[in-house]
């Protein structure tokens, strides 16, 4: 009746059970709040069953905030563990919770936040930035988000029903195979990556078709704004890598459930398979995430500097070297796995090459500045920061693409400091520069200023101090994912410098969460009343109101040269009369089908298999339906426009 | 523009503070961790080689970091908003020259480290025998759950978790395992290789100095991954000929069923010495995921 599931499922040490009460009891007050402020109409009405880009993308955001608590978490359970952990019998954690923290640590970072991240941020800019109305395929849209949603949700199940994989974020085999790792933890992460990378899979194709099919008369694909082509390269890599990262897993669940040889060592198998299959979606994996990013900061650093952008053909390009790069890399992953000199060196030269349109890049964003007027605010100090981190990030990936050194720092906390430098240096703070300049686009208001910076130099400070003394740990023979180590390596005093750190950024993230709340609390005074453009914008979403109508723009603009805002001479605007439009209709279908997913992977996890059998055919059921449906529009008549648009007005002349 | 920014530059001038001061602080770590740091001071010599390496590369990069650096900071503070003093060119947004230099300034760069990564892969292939007058000496390593096995085919002994062979003598590594994949690492002497189920890895390493390293797996493997470290003494000759005589009379010997016992999980990391009774082990345990009669 319940597969493997048994009573002994839910029995966990004392950390992870204070963590599961914690996220119960947060739960339960939750759901409380909501039903003593009546709110569950409005939650069903507004957000759930919505297909608006703008609300899901506010939605992903949500979801993100809860996935990075978890694996915030987690980094501080590691960071603490590997402070005490010289030569401890009995550390803080045992050596299969560690493992298990360390493997949910990097899948939710990946692929729940940064992946999250950027999705939410490209829902609620890209088709502003465009002048559409919406993207191309809002239903599809909407079921990404909730498929995203439900791999980010079997994750956190995992803390409190059993145990997540212990075979690290990418889940090698043959640790991962049946014969080494029996237990359910590898299903629940093979199962949360599978949902949530279809999810990707169908964003990456909706994009792509938003972008290149639904730009406003006159967008030339070089006359778009520079972030939806950071957007478009991404796509473009998400459509060719993640189909590679299901076949993948595909393969290693078939290994694991129908005992077949894809992956095993023995009948045939070949573990140097699932090595260059999952970093032949790996490497491109993470330009998916950089590129946006990259993007972010092109739209900021010209915003802020009173300048337009610096060489934007070669940027483009740039962008476009690197994503072809990214699919012609992957084996520096595992150069050490033997291969000959001349597939390394290959290899290590391609991963050298990306530096050109890199170092190009950082050039152009620096000359941007150059006989600008550069303005101080949060989202440039994170440009700042940006800069200094990612260069040293850089630097040293350029010396782990060199194969003879790589063989000396592979798998050692100097590779760690290297991706942490590029993930949270460049990605993530590419993503909170963005989320601080659009915030008030998509809210109608200001984010507080002062605590968003208070936030960046604790997160500065701290990330300095937490990465630097790994590469030195890396240089000291440290190994990552090591539960405890010999006091006489000497590596202590390094690891208690990087878990201050950690505190520190800790202080950060705390303070940019306060300020989120407080902004929202205080939003009456922090209100933007310059009618949508509180920056001085050049591209598109700042013409239209903040936060945007729900059809985003009552009149779909017409440009005719990159940066319209800052035309010289803008086209005329002609007085025109509103006019009816049509939006796609509100339908609960693709949360229905995110929540059968979720206990789909869940029942295959505990091998329940009659529940996954009937979640299947639940789904199978609802997408015919849904699809046997005639396409149904609301419409927002004439009428009804003018009196939001008047109501923007009004509210504009009050403030 | 909303002006929403108070001067904030003494916050800058205190995160440039910071900044220098954790580069400061990266020789004195060096200074203080001397004896720890072991891959900067390497005790053979393809450990010395990807040392160097390292260097090399560091120092041409930073040829780019550092105006870089320089750069970021002297922009952002000449032409901040209020500066009345720097000049203000809006249209200043394209420059052929000034692109064509950067992109074909890293692009020298680039290629030039390209060539000296190719160059040094080929010279420094861990596959490629280390030439010396001395003959070389074979090793045999096998990861087992969670200890290492150390089989010297040539002297008829075997040991868990220890080896010792004499310096200035190149030695050839051949890595299997007979658990999941893990990598070989003796930090001091070199880089690292895998050690995969069913495979053969290689790795060539020479000691230049006597004295004991640590070695260990650099790849997760399971719970006792953390205690998968072993030493490697390299002594002098005499000594290490004095060890293997005393090894040889060891009262463990290692043929198959006691191999079969030592292959299963263990988080015993006590160090073993047997003398080897089978001559063929590193080869069955290859095979035994190849061949279904295999004797293990």
């Amino acid at each position: 009746m319940f597969g493997n599931l048994t009573l002994e499922a839910f029995q966990h040490d004392f950390v992870q059970t204070m963590a599961v009460m914690g996220g119960v009891v947060n739960g339960v007050l939750l759901i409380a709040l909501i039903t003593y402020l009546k709110k569950w109409k409005w939650l069903w009405n507004e957000w759930i069953t919505t297909v608006d880009h703008k609300k899901i993308g506010i939605m992903y955001i949500v979801v993100v905030l809860i996935m990075f608590l978890k694996g915030f978490a987690d980094a501080m359970l590691m960071r603490i563990q590997q402070a005490t952990a010289a030569g401890a019998t009995h550390p803080f954690l045992g050596s299969e919770h560690f493992q298990e923290i360390f493997s949910a640590h990097g899948a939710t970072m990946i692929f729940f936040v940064a992946m999250g991240f950027m999705f939410g941020i490209m829902n609620l800019i890209i088709p502003l930035q465009i002048g559409a109305r919406d993207v191309a395929f809002p239903f599809l849209n909407a079921v990404s988000f909730w498929l995203f949603t439900a791999g980010g949700m079997l994750i956190l199940i995992s803390l409190a029903v059993g145990h997540f994989s212990v075979s690290g974020w990418l889940s090698y085999p043959p640790l991962s195979g049946v014969e080494y790792s029996p237990n359910e933890g590898v299903d629940y992460w093979a199962w949360s990556i599978q949902i949530s990378g279809i999810g990707s899979t169908f964003s990456g194709i909706n994009f792509l078709v938003t972008i290149l099919k639904m730009r406003c008369p006159g967008m030339t694909l070089m006359k778009m704004p520079i972030f939806v082509w950071s957007s478009l390269c991404a796509m473009v890599l998400v459509i060719f890598a993640f189909p590679i990262l299901t076949a993948t897993v595909g393969m290693l669940m078939l290994d694991r459930y129908l005992g077949m040889h894809f992956f095993t060592a023995g009948g045939g198998g070949n573990p140097m398979l699932y090595f260059n299959l999952i970093w032949a979606w790996g490497h491109p994996e993470v330009y998916i995430l950089i590129l946006p990013a990259f993007g972010i900061f092109s739209e900021v650093v010209p915003t802020f500097s009173e300048k337009r952008l610096f060489g934007y053909a070669s940027m483009v390009w740039a962008m476009i070297v690197i994503a072809v790069l990214s699919f012609l890399v992957w084996l520096h992953h595992f150069f050490t796995m033997g291969a000959s000199p001349n597939v390394n060196a290959f290899f290590g030269i391609m991963t050298m090459l990306v530096a050109i349109p890199t170092g190009v890049k950082i050039f152009n964003w620096l000359f941007t500045k150059y006989r600008g007027k550069v303005h101080f605010t949060s989202p440039m100090l994170w440009f700042f920061s940006f800069v200094l981190n990612f260069s040293v990030a850089g630097m040293t990936g350029i010396l782990l693409a060199a194969p003879p050194v790589d063989f000396q720092v592979h798998n050692s906390l100097f590779l760690v400091a290297h991706f942490h430098g590029m993930v949270i240096g460049g990605v993530l703070f590419g993503f909170f520069a963005g989320f601080t300049y659009w915030f008030p686009k998509y809210t109608g208001f200001f984010i507080d200023e002062r605590l968003n910076r208070m936030a960046f130099f604790c997160w500065f400070a701290g990330l300095l101090l937490a990465f630097m003394p790994l590469y030195m740990l890396g240089f000291m023979g440290a190994t990552r994912r090591l539960d405890h180590y010999d006091p006489s390596t000497g590596w202590q005093p390094l690891f208690i410098i990087a878990a201050l750190g950690g505190v520190i950024i800790f202080f950060g993230a705390l303070i940019q969460f306060l300020g989120l709340f407080w902004s929202i609390y205080k939003r009456k005074e922090n209100r933007d009343t310059t009618g949508g453009n509180p920056w001085n914008g050049r591209t598109l979403e700042w013409a239209t109101h903040s936060p945007p109508p729900i059809y985003n723009f009552a009149f779909i603009p017409t440009v005719n040269q990159l940066d319209p805002l800052w035309a010289d001479n803008p086209p005329k605007e002609e007085k025109r009369e509103y006019q009816d439009i049509h939006l796609p209709e509100d339908t609960p279908v693709a949360f229905y089908i995110g929540t059968l997913c979720m206990i789909l992977g869940f029942a295959f996890t505990w091998q329940i298999h009659w529940l996954g059998i009937l979640c299947f055919a639940g789904i199978l059921g609802l997408i015919i339906a849904h699809l046997s449906e005639k396409e149904k529009h609301m419409t927002i008549t004439a009428e009804e426009v003018r009196k939001i648009e008047e109501s923007y007005t009004k509210r504009q002349q009050t403030a | 523009m909303k002006e929403s920014t108070k001067p904030i530059y003494n916050k800058l001038v205190i995160s440039g503070i910071i900044l220098i001061i954790i580069l400061l602080m990266q020789p004195l770590e060096v200074y203080i961790f001397l004896k720890d740091i072991v891959i900067l001071f390497p005790k053979g010599f393809i450990g010395l080689e990807q040392r160097n390496l390292l260097i090399l590369i560091q120092a041409l990069m930073l040829l780019f970091i550092v105006p870089i650096y320089i750069l970021t900071f002297v922009f952002s503070w000449w032409y901040r908003a209020d500066n009345d003093k720097s000049e203000y060119d809006p249209h200043l947004v394209d420059h052929k020259i000034a692109e064509f230099v950067w992109w074909g300034l890293p692009f020298v760069m680039t290629v030039l480290v390209c060539i000296i990564t190719y160059f040094k892969t080929h010279e420094l292939d861990p596959y490629k025998p280390i030439v010396s007058d001395k003959k070389t000496m074979e090793i045999e390593a096998v990861a087992l759950q969670w200890r290492w096995l150390f089989i010297y085919p040539e002297e008829q002994i075997a040991t868990i978790n220890y080896i010792q062979f004499p310096k200035d003598t190149p030695i050839r590594f051949k890595i299997t395992a007979d658990a999941p994949m893990n990598a070989f690492w003796i930090p001091r002497l070199g880089g690292m290789i895998y050690a995969m189920p069913g495979m053969t890895t290689q790795l060539n390493l020479i000691a230049d100095e006597t004295g004991e390293f640590r070695g260990s797996s650099a790849n997760i493997s399971g719970t006792g991954f953390a205690d998968m470290t072993f030493v490697a003494k390299a002594s002098t000759q005499e000594e290490y000929d004095e060890w293997v005589a005393s090894v040889k009379q060891s009262d463990q010997s290692l043929d198959i069923p006691v191999y079969r016992e030592i292959a299963k999980p263990s988080e015993d990391t006590s160090v073993q010495l047997y003398q080897l009774k089978e001559d063929d082990l590193f080869h069955e345990i290859v095979m035994k995921f190849m061949k279904p009669e295999s004797k293990i």
